[in-house]
């Protein structure tokens, strides 16, 4: 989305309505943020003025934002309570008071409703230090992309002061299981903060493996709803599906070329686990690698060039990366009895994997080019790993008691949120791609 | 139950499932009992309710199905040999190490009765659905409860049977049989299940 450097406090911007299948929105998913940041600066955003709007605005746009900055790490939102004043203009703010607060930012705006269901969200991002406004947009709204829109809002705040984009307006895709529940797994698909949880796909039978298409209208997943495992891609705003994989043996781990035209996924026909290659479209199929050993979990560099891969060709698990053509592959990790189910960050300079290493299975970070690997995460059973487009974040599965959870962690590893349900558990986060704009 | 057995199936399947959730929601009992001492914890048999002897694997049985063989009355079917043997046939899980597809010699010893048994009754199949413990990656696991599964697979083709006869799945750690996070958990669960079904 483009943004308009503010010269004039309000730039307006011209904002086309994408149709979006959005049901109303619900927080199936709790979020807890554990404590303070040290170091995250200070924002106060105030709650927006919706004095002239003709009934309840659909959210408050004020608490999605300060909610998202807070999950950030870097910013730190005032306590609503504690706002010592409650501005919605540059005009109407008083610096001294705000700087007294020791507030670094402050974010103030309105809601004007144009028409039934068809509102304007104007907002200001101010610094309270140097007295001036970093941002003015006003951004035309419906009821039923509201929340989106608020959470570009909080993306644009982000990105104006980190110089990074913001990944707030962003979903996420994750496998629920629950015990006693008559449908036992679901796919579903939330809001990067929990609400608008959307089911894909329900089953009694195992659901693995969700993998976004780059352009985030389809995921392609593992079910087992025919009593072995086979591979699908479903289109999300249709939910029309079509079973690619379905070979004797193992049809697993499903990943994305960085064009959307090839999919890397592991079957066993030939004998033992292996990578293969699928050409979407011609469903042309090419054997990558062909070893006795277990290779799977292929996933593509940014570049499109290598697939990264975990093989126990050495007797443990490890990392491998093969030029998309073939070839020999090289071992990337070194460090550690296991290391498995590679993710790429967005710029490609990390791998995040499962990091085993006396008997604790951890969250670790690879640096490529150096292969210096750094621990992310403290529990024991930890897996899963998925970056936030923006790199900034990696979410992970993890279990607590017999609960498997959810955690956001900071690449720096300064903050973490714990995302959970109400019952059963969730497992196999993939964050999705930024939203086309 | 026979008959049962005989029009469906899957009531092996789903018996077997039973018993496997019994287990799990009798964690506390059997945390509380002797330690496992070896790899074979668990009898995989069917209970068929007929008191066909489905007991607790003692490990001496020398469990070949030809010593099970009615001695009046009509020869008895592949599904009743296999029902009312009391050794190896009735064990129907092997075990595995961690991060390993190789089998222990007493699986080995099982597997080739299972083998023979496969062989000389062509109108059984069996589907082998291998199972892996909860650590690690999730892809990773299946995987290996694949590797697993053909593990034993090769040793049942090795004693006879035939390549339709035989059918695998790995579920790696989506279907644990039995909860918590504890090493007698995973060893429970690092599995393979032979499954038999009557055409």
């Amino acid at each position: 989305m483009p943004v308009v450097p503010a010269k004039t406090p309000i730039a307006c911007l011209l904002i086309l309505l994408l149709a979006c299948v959005t049901a109303p929105a619900r927080a199936a998913l709790t979020i807890e943020i554990s404590g303070g940041v040290e170091g995250a600066l200070p924002i106060a955003v105030v709650p927006f003025d919706i004095s002239t709007l003709s009934g309840k605005p659909p959210a408050d746009v004020a608490e999605i934002v300060a909610g998202d900055l807070d999950r950030s790490g870097v910013l730190e939102a005032m306590e609503r309570s504690r706002l010592p004043a409650t501005p919605h203009h540059s005009r109407q703010v008083q610096y001294d008071r705000w700087r007294a607060a020791g507030q670094d930012y402050l974010v103030v705006g309105r809601l004007l409703e144009e028409s039934p269901g068809n509102y304007e969200i104007q907002f200001q991002l101010l610094d309270v230090l140097k007295q001036r406004q970093l941002l003015g947009i006003s951004m035309p709204t419906r009821t039923r992309n509201f929340r989106s829109r608020a959470h570009q809002v909080s993306d644009l705040i982000y990105e104006q002061i980190t110089g990074t984009p913001g990944a707030f307006d962003t979903r996420v895709a994750y496998v629920r299981a629950e015990k006693d529940a008559a449908r036992k797994y679901a796919l579903l698909v939330a809001d990067a903060d929990g609400f608008n949880e959307q089911d894909v796909l329900q089953s009694d039978e195992p659901i693995l493996s969700p993998a976004w298409s780059p352009d985030g209208s389809s995921l392609a997943y593992v079910s087992f709803e025919s009593q072995r495992p086979e591979i699908y891609i479903q289109h999300l705003a249709t939910a029309r599906r079509t079973r690619i994989a379905s070979f004797r043996g193992l049809n697993s781990a499903p990943a994305w070329s960085p064009d959307g035209k090839f999919l890397a996924l592991v079957l066993s026909k030939d004998g033992s686990p292996d990578v293969y290659t699928l050409n979407t479209a011609t469903k042309r199929l090419k054997r990558l690698t062909s070893h006795r050993a277990i290779d799977t979990e292929p996933v593509w560099t940014p570049d499109g060039r290598t697939i990264i891969f975990t093989s126990d060709r050495s007797g443990t698990p490890q990392l491998y990366e093969i030029d998309v053509d073939g070839g020999r592959p090289r071992r990337i990790t070194f460090e550690g009895r296991y290391n498995a189910g590679a993710t790429l960050s967005p710029d490609g300079r990390y791998v995040a994997m499962v990091h085993g290493d006396r008997g604790q299975y951890r969250i670790a970070q690879l640096e490529r080019e150096t292969g210096t690997l750094t621990v992310l995460t403290d529990d024991s059973l930890d897996e899963s790993p998925s970056f936030a487009p923006n790199g900034k974040m990696v979410i992970y599965a993890s279990t607590q008691g017999n609960n498997g959870v959810l955690f956001a962690v900071t690449i720096d590893g300064r903050a973490k949120h714990k995302i959970s349900t109400q019952s059963g558990d969730i497992r196999e986060p993939v964050w999705g791609p930024f939203k086309s704009k | 139950m026979k008959a049962n057995f005989k029009t469906n199936p899957w009531t092996v399947v789903v018996v077997a499932t039973l018993l496997l959730s019994a287990c799990a929601t009798t964690q506390d009992e059997i945390l509380d009992g002797p330690p496992p001492d070896d790899e074979i914890q668990m009898q995989g048999g069917v209970d068929d309710g007929s008191g066909a002897d489905a007991s607790a694997l003692d490990g001496t049985d020398d469990g070949t199905f030809t010593s099970i063989v009615g001695d009046d009355g009509p020869p008895m079917s592949a599904v009743e040999r296999l029902e009312q043997n009391d050794g190896d046939l009735a064990i129907r899980v092997v075990y595995f190490e961690f991060d390993s597809a190789t089998l222990s010699d007493e699986s080995l010893r099982i597997l080739e009765a299972h083998g023979n048994f496969i062989a000389t009754n062509g109108s059984v199949s069996v589907r082998l659905e291998g199972h892996a413990d909860e650590r690690g990656s999730r892809e990773y696991n299946i995987a290996l409860g694949d590797r697993r599964a053909q593990s034993v697979r090769r040793v049942l083709l090795f004693q006879g049977a035939a390549l339709d006869q035989l059918d695998t799945v790995s579920y790696g750690e989506e279907r644990p049989a039995m909860l918590g996070h504890t090493e007698e958990a995973w060893a429970m669960n690092r599995r393979v299940e032979l499954i038999y079904t009557v055409k």
